[in-house]
């Protein structure tokens, strides 16, 4: 909402401050300024000069040269406008000021323009005369201006006076930040209300006159809501014997200054009011709305229309319209038809002022692609008295600018209007909620401001019909606070009962995996929760993979962006593969996120969000090393015992040879591998990467952080090393189940310290060796105690068909 | 008998002080106190002395021994000092040589703005609570007292799974489900991830991360909830930094205000990343809205409440001086490494 502070002191006389005063004010006061800008930005020494003679310049055919009288003095300016005339007054720049633009339009250079006195053609120019353009403005807003040229007063004006005021541009326009709450406040009076109130000045709202002739408007039209629902209040007025002309110059200016092009006395004045009040107004030509009857009523489904701009819509059957007898001839709070728009030949009018439901106006605006000023303001749900004041209003300023005669009365269809608020005036609980020690009286004052009547026998605040979003007593202690003063309000902190903040069990989990990721040199990673379908394409997802069953938004950015991840590995192999491309080296990432499963489809319940710690690298390590911080990060979370690995995970998307399901204590917690090549390529990366993606529900239960000290051995272990031949497709894991199988209760730990295949070993088999270590808790052992058990494991380890070496 | 243990010390102390390698000093001591040794061989002289002398000659071999030990020791520990510097002085290495770095990970900035908030809440004694990003219409909207049809959920563009089922435009949901389960009083923190249909540029995502705080006990007031977030801001961006508080409407708080902070590159003064302002709005807040409360079964006669809400790319954003919201997901390891 952009509105001129000259509009706002129209109703608030007394204000009288600087524009930054203003705009702080009115911010701290709940109206934000989102900023504002002088009208008159770089126009300097600009006075009214009135030409007394015209000569033409003696060596160049397009320049003249003119004596200007500027009231102190007579100076001679050369110009090459084609449009003065002897007699003129126009705004005439002195030497050393300045203009805010050139003549030919354009943006407008942020240090304006300077003028300086100077020679055209060796004759002489002390000054320039000003187009409207090099003002700062325009045609548009200024149409009396002449398409190409210097602008002319039209009205009689002193001589030597200041021409950027009598232009209405020593004034400042601000825009508003208008929350959706304050319906009202998207009106210059709604504003000028709210500024009155913030500097305790008196608030001067124009008065509204009975206007109308011995005629009744229900003689000239009748009105038919059917469709009430959509329509609370229709209220139509009737003006006769329409001259149309343009409007005076304060109503142009105010207009232009909030950015409406002035078109004519009509036009201007429902737009004016539009402003004022916050109500749009529609003007019909009677003449052509067929039987003189409105009826208000849904379009019919598919059923099209040509709007005022020439363009046509479809319609659907929750769009409300506007008809006559025979007709459509508007779409009701959108936009009015070619049909019955308002032309210079226009004798009588019929104005419209309605109340329509805000919610079926914006649906409609957006399904018909057509947002206008007034739908704007309609779909924020208006106030109907507000709208009888404005139709009165321009009823009003039709008399006052000669531009027609008023025919008496109102047809006015309207549901029962809702009764205005009433909210116990609970005062002291009212400073129970700020924290302050506000006076009742103050409060009183407050409310006195803003037009919020109290009523002292019932105890309750009177709320105007324009202040729909007073509701409750939290509403009246917003009231007190704006104008009491936020910054007023005394800083403190709760008091109640200490509680004690920390994370959950969860939480720590979590943490506890960041922490292992970045010591192992994993940094994280951030990516999006939706990405496209063709994901799981790319992943070489079958076709019937249950992760392919995925949340699909209804109305996406676009493909990219409409499903909810199922897994999480696109996010990383995408970053790992951003990275490639930007030949960084040994990249490390880790995301920390959640990925959405539908419990069914379609999704009519919570989805399980499942948060999944994912681990992606490329260049230095290998299988192993992901395989390694997995590992760190179940010691750190407490997951002591024996972890397995199953070659046999089936994910489609990793090295079918190098891929294994993460098992903990039988739970299925992840899995890891090597990307497959055919994946890599998908992706761009042209090597080797390596993942592993752990389940955080899966083996949160499995987690803990208690710690127990059991003992450091006391005793000597004795170690036993075995060196051994073994098939090929023989696993480590197999060994060590043998090993640990058959060990016995002094065995300790087994590690493997050398694996290796080639030439010295024979074709289809590797050379093992695993180091045994044995101990007692509380002796030391002998050879004679592990003999017995390293015997079982020797035979154990030839039965799977291992030779043992000596 | 003295004159002789006084040219064996004599003898001794002068070889020690020529000789120059422990190896040597050791055949000193062998020479002078090994079993065929000079002394020694003074002691077992000591039969031919006379006995009522032997005391005080026993004496003066013990002192001649206990010397020459000493300065043998002396000796030993000079000389091992001097092989330790030469060796230190032959060790010396090129200490502008470039590091052998153990290259751990970094963490993410938004995560470390996040984590930033968190602890100063988890210090006032909040919970960190977390709430589904997959949300039902009526937690993101309805029960935030923003009904069907209510514009506020145009402002916010919403993706919908369907007409029931969104992906949560805010955090704010988080505090109804707390409010739900029944425990007063409450303090607690949602951060987490939100979407809205904005397409991705500069300054937008459809997907960041805001985190929520709602306090509901009896008697909390509104000049709690500046005193919280002064407080918090002090923390987060230094010990001079100043609040302001604007009114502001939130459909789920009444009275509601956005709350500005002094710009933490000019102090206030005015500059180019405060646009000259001196301010830069950091979040929004209010006292819980009524409605709010009773939709959750929280008696608003009884209960009062503050809530408050921000975005933390913003906060990562102007903390850490990145220009681009767009660096924060595309996972440049050069972009990570700086934090």
């Amino acid at each position: 909402m952009n509105t001129a502070l000259s509009w706002i002191k129209a109703y608030v006389p007394e204000l009288d401050c600087t524009d930054e005063e203003y705009r702080d004010a009115m911010t701290m006061s709940g109206t934000k300024v989102e900023g504002y800008e002088r009208r008159d930005k770089n126009l300097e020494s600009i006075v009214v000069g009135q030409i007394t003679s015209i000569e033409r310049h003696p060596d160049a055919d397009k320049l003249i040269v003119c004596q200007v009288d500027i009231g102190s003095g007579k100076i001679q300016i050369v110009t090459g406008a084609p449009n003065v005339k002897v007699n003129d007054k126009v705004p005439v720049v002195l030497d050393g000021g300045k203009v805010a633009g050139g003549h030919d339009g354009g943006p407008l250079p942020e240090e304006g323009v300077p003028i300086k006195a100077g020679r055209l053609r060796g004759v002489d120019s002390f000054g320039m005369m000003c187009s409207i353009e090099e003002l700062g403005s325009d045609r548009n807003m200024y149409p009396e201006a002449p398409e190409e040229g210097i602008y002319v007063f039209q009205e009689d004006v002193p001589v030597g006076a200041d021409a950027v005021a009598l232009l209405g541009l020593r004034d400042t326009v601000f825009e508003y930040e208008i929350t959706s709450n304050r319906v009202d406040c998207y009106s210059v009076l709604g504003i000028a209300r709210e500024a009155a109130a913030t500097f305790g000045k008196p608030f001067v709202p124009p008065v509204v006159k009975e206007t109308g002739n011995g005629e009744d408007v229900r003689d000239y039209v009748s009105v038919e809501v059917k469709d009430a629902d959509l329509c609370t209040r229709y209220l139509a007025r009737v003006c006769k014997n329409i001259k149309i002309a343009p409007s005076p110059k304060w109503m142009q200016r105010r207009l232009a200054a909030s950015g409406i092009r002035p078109i004519n006395n009509l036009v201007d004045i429902t737009n004016y009011v539009m402003e004022e009040y916050g109500q749009p107004m529609h003007a019909f030509d009677l003449d052509t709305v067929a039987g003189r009857k409105i009826i208000v009523r849904r379009a019919k489904e598919g059923d099209e229309f040509q709007t005022l701009d020439g363009q046509m819509r479809k319609l659907d059957s929750e769009v409300l319209m506007i008809c006559d007898a025979e007709k459509e001839i508007g779409i009701a709070g959108i936009m009015g038809g070619e049909n019955s728009k308002i032309t210079d030949e226009v004798k009588t009018v019929l104005f419209e002022a309605a109340i329509f439901n805000g919610a079926n106006i914006r649906k409609s605006a957006k399904r018909i692609g057509l947002r206008t000023d007034a739908s704007g303001k309609f779909e924020k749900g208006l106030d109907p008295r507000t709208a009888e004041a404005a139709i009165n209003r321009a009823c009003q300023l039709i008399e006052e600018l000669g531009c027609g005669e008023v025919v008496g009365g109102v047809v006015d269809v309207k549901a029962p209007l809702p009764p205005l608020g009433r909210i116990p005036f609970d005062w002291e609980r009212i400073n129970r909620l700020l924290g302050t020690r506000i006076s009742r009286e103050e409060m009183l004052r407050i409310f006195l401001k803003e037009d919020l009547r109290y009523d002292e026998a019932a105890n309750e605040v009177e709320i105007p019909s324009f202040r729909q979003d007073l509701i409750g007593i939290a509403d009246l202690a917003e009231e007190v606070a704006r104008f009491y003063g936020y910054d007023r309000i005394p800083t403190t902190l709760p008091n109640g009962e200490a509680t004690a903040g920390k994370l959950t069990h969860k939480q720590r989990v979590e943490e506890k995996a960041r922490q292992i990721a970045e010591h192992c040199g994993f940094s994280q990673a951030m990516t999006y929760s939706f990405e496209s379908p063709k994901v799981f394409d790319k992943l070489l997802l079958s076709a019937d993979d249950g992760l392919r069953q995925a949340v699909v938004i209804s109305n996406p950015l676009g493909e990219d962006f409409s499903v909810m991840r199922t897994l999480s590995l696109n996010g990383m192999l995408t970053s790992l593969a951003f990275n490639y491309n930007h030949r960084n080296k040994d990249v490390r990432l880790y995301e920390m996120s959640n990925i959405y499963l539908p419990k069914s489809l379609p999704v009519t319940d919570y989805v399980d969000e499942r948060v999944q710690l994912t681990l992606g690298f490329y260049g230095e390590g290998d299988f192993y090393t992901l395989k390694g911080v997995v590992e760190e990060f179940f010691d750190a979370v407490g997951m002591r015992g024996k972890t397995e690995y199953d070659p046999q995970a089936g994910k489609n998307f990793l090295h079918p040879g190098r891929q294994g399901l993460i098992r903990y204590k039988g739970t299925e917690v992840g899995f890891l591998g090597e990307v497959h090549p055919e994946v890599l390529d998908n992706y761009g990366l042209g090597v080797r990467t390596y993942v592993a993606v752990l389940d955080i529900p899966s083996l949160l239960p499995l987690t803990t952080f208690d710690r127990k000290y059991t003992g450091i051995a006391r005793f000597p272990a004795i170690t036993r090393d075995i060196s051994m031949v073994v098939p090929r497709d023989i696993m480590a894991g197999q060994i060590e189940g043998v090993i640990t199988q058959r060990g016995g209760k002094l065995m300790e730990s087994c590690q493997l310290f050398d694996i290796y295949e080639g030439e010295q070993i024979k074709a289809g088999f590797k050379s093992v060796a695993y180091s045994i270590t044995f101990r007692a808790k509380d002796r030391t052992l002998e050879e004679s105690d592990v003999s017995a058990s390293m015997k079982k494991i020797l035979n154990g380890l030839e039965q799977m068909g291992i030779e043992l070496r000596q | 008998m003295k004159a002789k243990l006084d040219q064996i010390r004599e003898q001794a102390l002068t070889q020690i002080k020529s000789c120059d390698t422990t190896e040597k000093l050791n055949e000193i001591r062998v020479s002078i106190l090994g079993k065929k040794g000079e002394l020694t061989g003074v002691l077992k002289a000591m039969k031919d002395v006379a006995p009522e002398d032997r005391p005080k000659v026993g004496q003066l071999v013990n002192e001649t021994r206990a010397e020459i030990e000493r300065v043998m020791e002396e000796a030993k520990t000079r000389m091992e000092r001097a092989i330790r510097e030469a060796r230190m002085k032959s060790e010396v290495i090129d200490v502008t040589l470039p590091a052998k770095k153990v290259r751990i990970g970094h963490r993410h900035p938004n995560t470390i703005a996040q984590e930033e908030v968190e602890s100063i809440f988890i210090g006032m004694g909040y919970e960190v609570v977390e709430g589904p990003e997959i949300e039902k219409d009526y937690y993101n909207f309805e029960a935030l007292n923003i009904p069907a049809d209510h514009p506020a959920k145009d402002e916010q563009d919403t993706f919908y799974v369907n007409g029931d089922i969104l992906l949560r435009t805010q955090t704010s949901g988080v505090q109804v489900h707390e409010m739900e389960k029944g425990k007063l009083p409450i303090r607690m923190i949602a951060p987490g991830r939100v979407f809205r249909s904005d397409e991705l540029d500069a300054t937008h995502s459809p997907s960041f991360h805001q985190i929520e705080g709602l306090v509901v006990d009896t008697n909390v007031t509104f000049a709690d909830l500046k005193g919280t977030l002064a407080q918090f801001a002090r923390e987060l961006f230094g010990e001079s930094t100043k609040v302001k508080f604007r009114p502001h409407h939130f459909p789920f708080t009444e009275p509601s205000a956005e709350m500005d902070v002094t710009c933490f590159k000019c102090g206030g003064a005015g500059c180019r990343f405060c646009k000259g302002e001196g301010w830069i709005e950091i979040l929004g807040c209010g006292m819980v809205h009524p409605n709010v409360l009773k939709m959750s079964g929280i008696d608003p006669e009884k209960y009062t409440g503050f809530a408050f809400g921000m975005g933390l790319e913003r906060i990562a954003l102007l903390k850490y001086e990145i220009d681009d919201l767009r660096l924060l997901y595309e996972n440049d390891i050069r972009f990570l490494r700086q934090f």
